[in-house]
């Protein structure tokens, strides 16, 4: 084995970039990219920081490549829209230290809200795009972004997709390259982007990207795999592995670098085969731009622009087998809930109780819009919980607004709350806000925040107080509950919200997940005062279920937060005795 | 050798992803190619969870195809069946009985099966079950119902006990070793 292991995607990202001698490393969690960073800040000599937003971590990363650090800023695909302002004028400024910008695209839709294709991302804002295919190309392809990146005086995107990130393949580890801090060299002409000099730039941009058209023709991360000349693949990524699955023998061109695309070499390849095809998952991107060069391939007409792709996909649409596959049993679903214990329950049982809508968010409270507790109406991006909440009262009203709240986790109100309420307090809204703060950024498996006082490094550092914070942008109505009384929530709830004037409610308690030492005393029903009246069924524990229809809680499940205890009306859900 | 297929099945939460990587560790230790794939986030939190593991000379691809697994290794009842179609003819499933109820079921939406079980035998493959929570609890903790799990693996699979017990080792925190063994040991026995 030696210097041979089994490597996460993330995790070879992470090696290429301590590899390739990066100092600085930037960004925001977002599941898939979230271990790329937290691999990278295992290594001391590099740098690593999370950022309260992608806008801002790209910035920070602008900032060091501009000082001269080779530097990684990683996100996923949706976090681009939140970064893209910087992301179109760092391409004209360009970089002294190599700047790498890794995407992690979600096919499928495994945990993200849209499926888009960064690949465009890469084409609009004219900067070239690296797409490894497995773990060990992961992490050569950030080695060579790096390089590129000071060759040609650009940023470098690598993109992942789900299924490179959370796989695991042998990856061969190489030792790390001391790379010197660049010189800085005070140069407004290509670092101030004002009118006169980005269009001068402009010019700059569209000459390199020419160049790196004519030189992808040989650049090594391209190749060709010739075999049976009559079926041809231009493929990249992990349907390259599909490719292979099924068709061992067919002559494959794998591009490794999907933008700018390598138009010489397409075409030589094309005149090679007799049938092309174009197997890429997400949008036609690569089959766009070849169509266009007049040349004739198949793709999105046998293949799909949704989901993932798979071997068996190819096998029946290019390969041609049937292959009379069973097909799954209809079963219930098994949605994804909130874990027993999570501090987000108690307040969707009030809001429920109280019949309140809720505009939602992104993280892990989203997981209870489904029955039983609906606790949220809408979910869009980060940040849209408090805008939208503002919104709908501006086009529906004071009285409509008093049956509605917006609900936010701390991480995400960090992300990009803040802006969205300080717009309600400047434009009169009445609003209330509540704030889930879980001390965590939960849902991509728990990243400190600006709120939680410690670093990504894991120093301790200054605390972000909510409540200071809400008061100083000009809410005088806040208070702390305990999501766990549901008392105290129900009469704050109905406090805030009947005010006519903006409110916001902090409902503090930690993420269950996040001290699992101590140790926890489950709770159970006692059948003889148990009502069977199902009330405890109504807050959606899933410790909780009715067995030969009778009340059950799952030791096994259950974390003894004690919840449903204040629920049951009759006494019944006790502790179970130790 | 072919290349082997192997799935491991479960609710968020339960230790499948854990249990995979001790496979993966497995086919290193043995000298393989080997790709795994999971996915994480959303759905850990309860959810339905597979992570494919595939290992031989050369291995492409890091999911196992519809109808392609040789094994599958099912921490609950009734993801066992959702996930039975990927079985081969002649593959092998083996499922711990633990039922956990959905939510569309504990709200009374939807109807856990009865019959798991029986479906699961109407294949001519074979079906081993075993209520591995069982013997976990009778070793005196719930958690290690995982490696209670890989141990009736190991008795299907032609790999050497110690290597087994190796990956093991290497793979879950330093302070649950000896109970993971333990575990590894009472479920290669049940088999
Ligand atoms: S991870 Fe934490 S915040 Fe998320 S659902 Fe579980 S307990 Fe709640
Ligand atoms: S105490 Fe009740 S609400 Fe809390 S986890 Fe246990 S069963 Fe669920």
């Amino acid at each position: 084995m030696g210097n041979k292991r089994l490597m996460l995607g993330n995790e070879a990202v992470a090696r290429g970039a301590y590899e390739a001698g990066a100092t600085v490393a930037v960004a925001y969690p977002g599941t898939p990219s979230t271990e790329i960073t937290e691999f990278v800040a295992t290594y001391d000599d590099i740098y690593a920081q999370w950022s309260p937003n992608e806008k801002v971590a790209l910035e920070v990363g602008i900032g060091s490549s501009v000082s001269g650090a080779r530097t990684m800023v990683a996100m996923k695909h949706v976090g681009v829209n939140v970064a893209a302002d910087p992301l179109f004028t760092v391409a004209y400024t360009g970089v002294n230290g190599g700047l790498v910008i890794l995407v992690a695209d979600d096919p499928g839709m495994h945990s993200s809200q849209n499926e888009q294709d960064s690949r465009y991302y890469a084409r609009s804002a004219h900067i070239p795009m690296l797409e490894p295919s497995d773990s060990h190309e992961a992490k050569e392809f950030v080695k060579e972004a790096f390089d590129m990146s000071e060759k040609y005086d650009t940023p470098v995107f690598v993109r992942l997709t789900t299924r490179i990130s959370h796989s695991q393949s042998i990856v061969e580890i190489h030792d790390r390259k001391d790379v010197p801090l660049k010189p800085y060299h005070k140069d407004f002409k290509k670092n101030v982007m004002m009118p006169a000099m980005a269009r001068v730039r402009h010019v700059v941009v569209e000459k390199r990207m020419h160049q790196m058209a004519e030189d992808a023709n040989h650049c090594a991360v391209n190749t060709v795999e010739m075999g049976d000349t009559s079926i041809g693949v231009i493929t990249s990524g992990v349907p390259y592995q599909y490719v292979k699955e099924v068709l061992p023998g067919a002559s494959v061109l794998k591009l490794g670098m999907v933008h700018p695309l390598p138009k010489q070499l397409i075409e030589d390849f094309a005149k090679k085969v007799d049938q092309l095809y174009i197997v890429e998952e997400l949008e036609p991107i690569f089959e766009e731009q070849i169509k266009s060069w007049g040349i004739d391939v198949l793709g999105k007409e046998i293949l799909t622009v949704q989901g993932e792709y798979s071997a068996n996909l190819l096998e029946e649409r290019i390969a041609k087998n049937s292959l009379g596959l069973d097909t799954p049993k209809q079963l219930p679903v098994r949605p994804p809930v909130m874990c027993p214990g999570c501090p987000h329950r108690g307040v969707y049982y009030i809001l429920h109780k109280l019949k309140k809508h809720a505009t939602g968010d992104i993280g892990c409270y989203t997981l209870g819009a489904l029955p039983p507790l609906e606790g949220i109406d809408t979910c869009v991006c980060m940040g849209a919980s408090v805008s939208m909440l503002h919104g709908i009262e501006k086009a529906r009203g004071k009285e409509f607004i008093k049956d509605w709240v917006g609900i936010i986790g701390d991480s995400t109100f960090v992300h990009s709350g803040i802006t969205g309420l300080v717009d309600i307090v400047y434009n009169k809204g009445i609003s209330t806000v509540i704030i889930l703060d879980n001390s965590t950024t939960g849902m991509t498996g728990h990243q400190d925040n600006p709120a939680t006082g410690r670093t990504l490094k894991g120093e301790a550092t200054h605390v972000l107080n909510l409540v200071d914070l809400a008061m100083s942008i000009g809410i005088t109505n806040v208070r702390v509950v305990n999501p766990f009384k549901p008392e105290e929530v129900e009469l704050a709830v109905k406090e805030e919200t009947a005010k006519e004037e903006p409110s916001v409610i902090i409902a503090s308690a930690p993420c269950e997940l996040l001290d699992r030492k101590t140790k926890r005393i489950p709770y159970r029903i006692d059948l003889d005062t148990c009502k069977n009246c199902g009330m405890c069924m109504r807050i959606g524990c899933p410790a909780i279920s009715k067995q030969d229809n009778k009340m059950f809680i799952n030791d096994t499940l259950c974390s003894g937060c004690g919840l449903c205890a204040k629920i049951c009306k009759f006494g019944a859900i006790v502790k179970e005795a130790q | 050798m072919k290349t082997k297929n192997i799935l491991v099945v479960g609710v968020g939460g339960q230790g499948t992803l854990l249990t995979s990587r001790i496979l993966g560790n497995l086919a290193i230790h043995s000298g393989y190619d080997v790709k795994l794939s999971e996915v994480h986030g959303m759905s850990q939190r309860g959810g339905s969870v597979v992570t494919h593991i595939r290992y031989g000379k050369k291995v492409y691809s890091p999911l196992v195809e519809v109808g392609k697994a040789d094994v599958i290794l099912a921490f609950e009842k009734m993801e066992a069946l959702r996930w039975r179609h990927y079985l081969k003819k002649d593959g092998i499933i083996i499922v711990n009985t633990q039922e956990i109820d959905p939510m569309p079921v504990i709200i009374g939406a939807d109807k856990y099966p009865d019959d798991v079980i029986e479906q699961l035998q109407q294949n001519e493959n074979k079906v081993i079950v075993a209520d591995a929570l069982a013997e976990a609890r009778k070793i005196g903790n719930f958690r290690v119902v995982n490696t209670v799990l890989l141990g009736l693996l190991a008795k299907n699979m032609d790999v050497d006990v110690q290597t087994w017990e190796e990956a093991i080792k290497q793979t879950v925190p330093p302070k649950t070793v000896e109970v993971n063994i333990k575990a590894f040991q009472a479920g290669y026995v049940l088999a």
